[in-house]
């Protein structure tokens, strides 16, 4: 039997290695999406384009704009004297924020009342304009204890002292890079196994296989290992890269993590081998791929946090399997969990890995016409 | 008509070909598809665009429909230069590609409308051109219809009413025979003789049935993307008349004389056609039996018709033919004589159907067939014979009935039974990216042979079908003869005792085909049961029985002598296993109407 198995999986290799097509999935998208992930995608937000408008003209007012102008998050791009110009620099996008300080400011600061200060923001990207204002009401509170270590007054009656674990400084690319392990395995892994059975479907080389004396259970265990270590490869890689190139720290334990992505290419294997055995034609068989990969990243965690989603969908993501390695990755890099502590995330991949593939392997036999 | 190739004619000539040369690259290597072809196609007639696949025959048919832009040469059609005025010359002509662009989920009636629009017929004429044309094509009371539920032979016919809706001058059909039954076949034909005759339309036929040559007024016959030879089709065959003789001699059995005479010298070709062998010989005098057979006293050799494929045949072997030789040194090897030919049956089937939904693909279908035997199962597409093949392969189970092959039943120990079965796909599907050395390797290993007895088979293979030379080649890259002989090694790897052929011989050509079926031959004499299918009426002559299906039935079972000789009659002397075929068809159309 092992014997059979072994040669599938020569052949399998082989197939992929030799085809220039494939070799191309292995290389190309995995390093394209590393790059893009790594560096473009990123919550936190860095010159800010915003305008000023200030209706006090004196030495505080003065200092609230210089606090924002000389912060790296914001860039002064206008100042301007009119409510009608603001609606100009925000409407095509040109600031993303008006800082707008009222004629009285100077005054009630003075006489100890609080200074009104207003701030537009362009609400339609409504993450970025939350961001934005978390940015502003900080040099706000800044400029307001400083105020007060200045002149006097009474101090703010609870003091906010943040303090962020795990991730110090609150990067966002702490957050992503990781994420693109359990991403590029999936995207990549999943394109493979898919295209796996489909493409000897297409070329008729299928049949050939099923009338010899292997088993579905050899084929099946024959299509996945190279999966499996194709996967592993690609997954070392990113992680190599994670670690050495955008230097996020890697807290946990190898082992626990390989644990994690062994199970992780096993349920993915099963979709992929799944969704093969179910197309008849290459082309199928990719667009199944990405009919399952789309939802099962937006539904992973990913980018939005699943206790967001109405409880229907939240139900929904207990079969996706990214959901569980998210947590693991994310957990062994930047909290340096246990295979132990992992426990709850692990089983489940397991148990998606072994249905799926034996649901590829009914159906080798059962989708031939 | 002259007998030389050159052909005068007082109408200017349909399509003018000047040096045509056409290339392609596939995988970094450079495929001459055509080679420096010159010719003349008359107007007014059928002219057969003859040769096996991969001899340039839809290449060319593209570069004159201006799809495609020649390398070299000129072509000239209905007096307009293609590649200059490639919009006028597709306007004025009407191409029918192999799979034509039928819209399967509209009707019949609105593929036409389709067509109409995109030719941009006139509205008024629509109707009466409608009414011809489905009056033609038989399609008249299937107007509704969607098309994708028509049969193939009817989907042909509406390919050919959507060509024919512009009205075109010059009618170019890249296969559109290939597959379909022998009936629509025959209807097919008619339609176009039909054209010529009232119309005037000029048409190209491409096609690889050779038998077909003798349908047209004119064959240009390629070969390899170079043209053989041009004319009428009794120039060809008056080449090789009075060389065709029928050989029978109950002595010994047909396949052992087949491959003597094969070797035989002065013997050009000899193939199985039912209990006989039918030779060409080098020279037009009838061969002495007691030289050519000097120990069977009871042979006779009977002269024959001499037919189009007589004559490619010898035009392939003429000397200078770089492929002779290489057939020549073929010499069939003894096969080892595994297992004794016996009676015991390795395949039967009784009561067998498999149903899709409400529609039953094979309905109660029962035959056997004994140890040693080639068995062929013949039909049109869609006839149900390959879904027979797949359950027999165990590919699909059946809805009903019992199925054991090599005393197994299929139900129950089904990889104990594929164990035992060698199976070739249609189209020699192999793993086209690996080595043909990678293909033996995997195949082996994938039937369980260890080590020693793996490298001993693939030893065997690579000098058997002399892949020796390929070995390392991509087999994507390997020319389709050499596929055919890989795709057959890889299914022969574990010695198997029944071995399936799906379509093996299609598209092949003429030589290619005969060195297949002399191992098949070989394999049958040392045991191996042979399960073939075809829609290749010709193959059906080299099996020993054979039964025919039609709309997943069996019509008739037995040898093809049996089959030919119920069609005998005072009009058909000498009846084709087409001529049966159809008989069997029409009988068969007309005891249902009865019974209805």
């Amino acid at each position: 039997m092992w014997r059979r198995i072994l040669a599938l999986t020569i052949k399998e290799l082989l197939a992929v290695l030799q085809d220039p097509k494939s070799r191309f999935v292995l290389v190309g998208p995995p390093i394209i999406q590393l790059l893009v992930f790594g560096y473009a995608a990123s919550f936190d937000l860095k010159q800010v384009p915003f305008a000023v408008y200030n209706q006090d003209a004196s030495q505080p007012s003065r200092d609230l704009v210089a606090r924002f102008a000389g912060s790296p998050t914001f860039r002064e791009v206008a100042a301007i004297h009119s409510d009608a110009e603001a609606t100009a620099l925000i409407d095509p996008g040109k600031v993303l924020m008006v800082l707008r300080i009222d004629p009285r400011f100077t005054r009630d600061l003075l006489s100890g009342r609080p200074g009104p200060v207003q701030i537009i923001v362009d609400g339609r990207n409504s993450n970025t304009a939350l961001i934005v204002l978390g940015y502003a009401s900080t040099i706000i509170t800044d400029f307001s204890l400083g105020w007060i270590a200045e002149h006097g007054g009474q101090d703010p009656p609870a003091l906010l002292d943040v303090r962020s674990w795990f991730n110090p400084n609150l990067d966002s690319r702490w957050f992503i890079v990781p994420g693109i392990v359990a991403l590029l395995t999936q995207v990549v892994t999943l394109v493979l196994t898919a295209l796996s059975v489909a493409r000897e479907r297409e070329a008729g080389t299928f049949d050939q296989l099923l009338v010899t004396p292997m088993s579905p259970l050899e084929i099946v265990i024959g299509k996945s290992l190279p999966g499996m270590l194709i996967g592993m490869m690609e997954a070392s890689f990113i992680i190599a890269a994670a670690v050495l190139w955008f230097h996020i720290p890697l807290r946990g334990g190898l082992l626990p993590l390989f644990i994690g992505l062994g199970l992780f290419l096993l349920s993915m294997i099963g979709a992929g081998l799944m969704i093969s055995s179910l197309s008849v034609t290459q082309q199928q068989a990719l667009l199944g791929a990405f009919l399952f990969m789309v939802p099962s990243v937006i539904l992973s965690g990913f980018a939005t946090p699943i206790a967001n989603m109405p409880p229907l969908i939240q139900d929904l993501t207990y079969v996706n399997p990214m959901r569980y390695f998210l947590i693991v990755v994310r957990g062994i890099f930047l909290e340096g969990s246990s295979a132990r502590s992992l426990l709850p995330q692990l089983w489940p991949m397991a148990v998606i890995g072994v249905v799926t593939l034996a649901a590829a392997g009914y159906l080798f036999r059962r989708r031939l016409y | 008509m002259s007998d030389s190739t050159e052909i005068t004619t007082t109408a200017e000539p349909a399509i003018v070909l000047d040096s045509v040369s056409k290339s392609f690259v596939t995988g970094g290597r450079i495929v001459r598809a055509l080679d420096n072809i010159s010719a003349r196609i008359r107007s007014g007639v059928v002219t057969g665009l003859i040769g096996p696949d991969a001899a340039g025959k839809t290449t060319l048919m593209r570069l004159i429909a201006g799809l495609l832009v020649p390398d070299a040469g000129r072509i000239v059609a209905l007096g307009i230069d293609v590649a200059r005025e490639p919009l006028r010359v597709q306007g004025a002509l009407g191409y029918m590609p192999q799979r034509f662009g039928l819209y399967e989920d509209l009707t019949v009636q609105e593929n036409l409308d389709l067509y109409a629009d995109l030719h941009a017929v006139a509205l008024v004429e629509r109707p009466a051109r409608y009414a011809e044309l489905l009056k033609m094509t038989g399609l008249g009371p299937f107007t509704r219809r969607l098309a994708g539920r028509l049969s193939g032979g009817m989907k042909q016919k509406l390919g050919l009413a959507c060509t024919l809706v512009g009205s075109p001058r010059l009618l170019l059909l890249d296969e559109p025979t290939v597959g379909v039954d022998p009936v629509s076949r025959r209807e097919l034909w008619a339609i176009v003789y039909n054209l010529v005759e009232n119309r005037g339309t000029s048409v190209l036929l491409s096609t690889a049935y050779l038998d077909e040559a003798e349908r047209c007024a004119d064959v240009l016959l390629m070969h390899e993307g170079r043209t053989l030879g041009q004319g009428a089709p009794g120039t060809f065959t008056r080449r090789v008349a009075g060389r065709s003789f029928r050989v029978f001699a109950p002595d010994v059995g047909k396949r052992a004389l087949q491959k003597r005479l094969a070797t035989a010298p002065g013997v050009t070709d000899a193939i199985i056609q039912g209990a006989n062998v039918r030779i060409v010989t080098d020279k037009a005098a009838p061969p002495d039996p007691r030289e050519l057979l000097a120990d069977m006293p009871h042979a006779e050799i009977t002269a024959v018709a001499p037919r189009f494929e007589d004559s490619f045949v010898s035009l392939l072997k003429a000397p200078g033919a770089a492929i002779a030789a290489a057939v020549a040194a073929a010499v069939p090897r003894e096969a080892p004589a595994r297992k004794a030919p016996g009676d015991g049956e390795m395949i039967v089937v009784r009561n067998l159907s498999r149903r899709f939904g409400d529609f039953y693909a094979v309905r109660d279908v029962s035959f056997s067939v004994r140890r040693g035997e080639v068995f062929g199962l013949l039909g049109a597409n869609g006839a149900g014979k390959s879904t027979t093949f797949r359950m027999l392969c165990g590919l699909l189970p059946a809805s009903e009935g019992t199925l054991r092959v090599a005393g197994e039943d299929l139900r129950h120990a089904a990889a104990r039974a594929r164990a035992n079965i060698g199976y070739m796909a249609q189209k020699f599907s192999l793993y086209a990216e690996l080595s043909v050395l990678r293909n033996l390797r995997f195949f082996a290993a994938a039937y369980g042979l260890r080590a020693a007895r793996q490298r001993e088979r693939i030893e065997w293979a690579l000098s058997e079908f002399e892949l020796k030379p390929f070995a390392n080649a991509r087999s994507a890259d390997l020319p389709l003869g050499y596929k055919q002989r890989l795709a057959l090694a890889a299914a022969l790897m574990h010695e198997p005792e029944i071995i399936f052929l799906d379509e093996p011989t299609s598209g092949v050509d003429p030589l290619g085909r005969r060195d297949f079926w002399r191992r098949i031959n070989a394999l049958a004499e040392s045991g191996v049961t042979v399960m073939v299918t075809t829609h290749f009426m010709e193959e059906a002559e080299y099996c020993d029985r054979l039964v025919i299906m039609a709309q997943g039935r069996i019509l008739a079972e037995g040898t093809s002598e049996e089959m030919k000789a119920r069609v005998r009659s005072a009009e058909i002397p000498d009846p084709s296993m087409e001529d049966a075929f159809v008989a069997l068809i029409q009988n068969n159309l007309a005891n249902g109407a009865q019974a209805a």
